[in-house]
């Protein structure tokens, strides 16, 4: 039993219970005891979160973890360490690991790995496929046993129409969502960027908007035959949000993320970098009427959370040409403060649908517990400080993968504390 | 007014260059020109200087254009050729760039597959980088050379309608002439099959078309790609005989362009392909003098980025 913990005098901001103003919160047992304008300490250890924001624990519905397989990458210890250092109290780890997160054995190894870190918390992601071939089902009901809490193939879209199908009706039988990386491969050919202008400025072969959108939209009819329950990954193209915002107003159970870079970046960043493998991953940055879709998309409910899509290599891995490079970017710790500096200190996104998107959207997605202080939730908090200005140093993340088209940003608003079933896992200490 | 010296000590594309850097370069390789035309084909110019030819693609004309002009200028010259990437290598392309740096070498010329490495090597070496033709990206001298070539035998290049034809897709070769024609007032035109269109090329400032005949209309100077014959079969175009027949440069065609309109090819050429035999070797083809120039032209940036003032000739 932890010893019980009073977060005293934050600007608390829970969405779900209404509240966004001065409060206390009392967590006890690993649980929400109370949360109230005014609670006595008794014999409760008091942080002081005077100048905070408060919000339910934050969490990452897409992070790449690399363990079992590429440990020089990332650990799930470091990564979920990192998580913790970026403000969130738990992260979803996507199943492309080597092998792959398609058995019991791996999910449980997976599951167990991240309670002794004794940080975030993890939540094991299952593959839909055997080996992420796209060829035969994975068994789900052990998958879910063994602690996953969506299904997906990860970077591969699953193409076989009847395998989705039949995805879909296995796993409604379990509750759990699939997961689409939503890009039909005969139309982006695995190009390193996306198709515009820029591309074809800097000779580099492009992917298609509507390699992304023309398999968002097989995948919401096999949704809608199936009444299956289907999240779309790290979405990134206008085409997509408003198929995903029509699917939503016909009444489809349908769910999508979007990245912060997704949100903040364009193509144009490839091409300012010069070549810079910092810019790229997959999906890949896409235009600016696309960032405009994307805000609007945030602001009126259409997309459901923000994910980091947290994706590490190695530095050797990165430093080569271009084309060649492996798609994906760290995320962990720089997402919150970003979205919060760009989007919520400039008025674009309110206080209230940042927490939603960090908090109440991505654990209702995948049905996980959280996103709410309400009496009897996890003790879960993220606490930020909105003052703090800091530079986006790589070289001083705690994840192992350094490549961040961040680099160097200045920022205003930093994770403060994280605080898991209780217990502060992860404090900032000025330097 | 033209420009004493380059800004930077690279040449990764024509794009960052002003128009008054490339009219110092022209200018410099017009200049260059006497050397080539010389018994004694020598200048001590870059003498003690290390020049290292780094080239991951297969190349005769451009490599040995670049030789040339490092042996007339009297500079040290290393050859490293290699295949592939460098994953295949196994090494990273940051390795390669240490240990190029380990050599301290005064220019690196490259040519690679990848749009970007040369950019790559600028930011990580000391050295000036030349870049020899990266992917898709750019190829930096063979616009200069090409421009040069437009100069002799037309007198400018501003105000000039230039038709550029074939692969614009997959060609260096046409996003450098793009930056340079347009930057020094010419008004570009680009055309090829639709599939070979990239998506958005208009907005370099250019024209834009499928139709060959229109953009042969009233032309000064035609510029045909190559077409790689690889990519016949896949769904970029079914034949070669198809292809000729609509993107072809034959007699016919070439009549709708301005009578004295010069013809052009980068090399190497598909004879029957992109453009008729009797065309190419006609009196309207500079072809030859393009490769002549070549030389003239990388003398120049090679003498410009080591630091040269105005070649003025022997003193």
């Amino acid at each position: 039993m932890s010893r019980a913990l009073l977060v005293r005098g934050g600007n608390v901001v829970d969405p779900v219970a209404g509240r966004n103003g001065r409060a206390d919160v009392l967590l006890k047992d690993g649980l929400v005891a109370e949360v109230a304008d005014r609670i006595e300490a008794g014999d409760a250890e008091v942080f002081d979160a005077a100048r905070l924001h408060v919000f339910p624990g934050f969490i990452d519905l897409h992070t790449h973890l690399r363990e079992p397989g590429r440990e020089y990458a990332e650990t799930i210890h470091t990564g979920l360490r990192a998580a913790a250092a970026g403000g969130f109290t738990a992260v979803c780890a996507m199943p492309n690991t080597s092998p792959v997160n398609d058995s019991r054995e791996v999910c449980e190894f997976i599951r167990l790995r991240g309670e002794g870190a004794a940080s975030a918390r993890l939540y094991p992601v299952g593959a839909i496929s055997k080996g992420q071939k796209g060829e035969q089902m994975t068994a789900f009901g052990e998958l879910a046993e063994a602690g996953a809490v969506a299904l997906s193939d990860d970077g591969t879209w699953l193409a076989d129409g009847g395998l989705l199908r039949a995805a879909f009706e296995h796993a409604g039988l379990f509750g759990l969502p699939i997961v689409q990386h939503a890009e039909d491969r005969s139309l982006s050919e695995g190009a390193p960027m996306h198709e515009g202008a820029v591309s074809t400025r800097l000779g580099l072969s492009g992917q298609p908007a509507v390699a992304e959108a023309a398999a968002v939209a097989r995948d919401l009819l096999l949704a809608d035959l199936t009444r299956g329950r289907l999240h779309v990954a790290h979405l990134s193209t206008a085409a997509s949000l408003e198929l995903v915002r029509r699917a939503k107003a016909s009444g489809l159970n349908v769910t999508c993320e979007v990245t912060p870079h997704h949100l903040l970046l364009t193509d144009e960043e490839v091409a300012a970098s010069a070549y810079s493998t910092r810019t790229k991953m997959n999906p890949p940055l896409r235009e600016a009427s696309d960032l405009t879709a994307l805000a609007t998309g945030l602001a009126d409910g259409t997309i459901d959370a923000i994910a980091t899509d947290h994706a590490p290599h190695g530095a050797d891995e990165k430093a080569v040409e271009f084309d060649n490079a492996p798609f994906g970017v760290v995320g962990l710790e720089t997402a919150v403060s970003v979205v919060y500096d760009r989007l919520v200190a400039r008025g674009r996104l309110s206080l209230e649908r940042f927490a939603a998107l960090f908090g109440a959207g991505p654990a209702k997605a995948f049905g996980l517990p959280g996103g709410t202080l309400a009496p009897g939730s996890p003790a879960d908090l993220t606490l930020f400080d909105p003052e703090t200005r800091w530079k986006v140093d790589p070289t001083r993340f705690v994840s192992k993968g350094r490549s961040t088209p961040f680099a160097g940003w200045e920022l205003g608003g930093a994770p403060a504390a994280t605080i898991v079933a209780g217990t502060i896992v992860w404090q900032r200490v000025e330097l | 007014m033209t420009a004493a010296s380059l800004r930077s000590k690279d040449l990764v594309g024509i794009e960052p260059l002003t128009p008054d850097e490339i009219t110092l370069l022209l200018d410099t390789a017009e200049s260059m020109r006497a050397i080539g035309e010389r018994a004694i084909k020598k200048v001590p110019a870059l003498r003690g200087r290390m020049v290292v030819n780094l080239f991951f693609e297969a190349s005769t004309r451009t490599r040995f254009s670049f030789e040339t002009a490092e042996k007339w200028l009297s500079a040290d010259s290393l050859n490293f050729a290699a295949k592939g990437s460098s994953v295949e290598k196994g090494e990273s392309l940051l390795d390669t760039a240490r240990n190029l740096q380990a050599m301290s070498p005064d220019l690196i010329v490259i040519r690679h597959g990848s749009p970007g490495v040369p950019h790559f090597l600028a930011r990580h070496l000391k050295a000036g980088v030349v870049n020899a033709g990266d992917g898709a990206h750019e190829h930096p001298t063979q616009a200069l050379l090409d421009a040069l070539t437009i100069r002799q035998k037309l007198g400018r290049v501003e105000g000039l309608n230039v038709t550029i034809a074939g692969d614009i897709a997959h060609s260096r070769v046409v996003r450098s002439n793009i930056w340079l024609l347009t930057k020094m007032g010419a008004k570009v035109t680009v055309c090829g099959p639709p599939t070979l269109l990239p998506v958005h090329i208009d907005r370099m400032g250019v024209r834009a078309t499928t139709d060959f005949d229109a953009a042969l209309d009233g032309a000064d100077v035609v510029m045909m790609l190559r077409m790689q014959l690889e990519r016949q079969g896949k769904s970029l175009f079914p034949s070669v005989r198809e292809y000729f027949r609509h993107y072809g440069l034959d007699a016919k065609r070439l009549s709708r362009a301005n009578p004295k309109a010069i013809v052009m090819h980068p090399g190497p050429m598909n004879r029957g392909v992109e453009i008729a035999s009797d065309i190419a070797d006609s009196d309207r083809s500079v072809i030859l003098e393009q490769v002549s120039n070549g030389v003239a032209v990388r003398m120049a940036v090679l003498y410009l980025l080591l630091g040269g003032h105005p070649w003025e000739g022997e003193s």
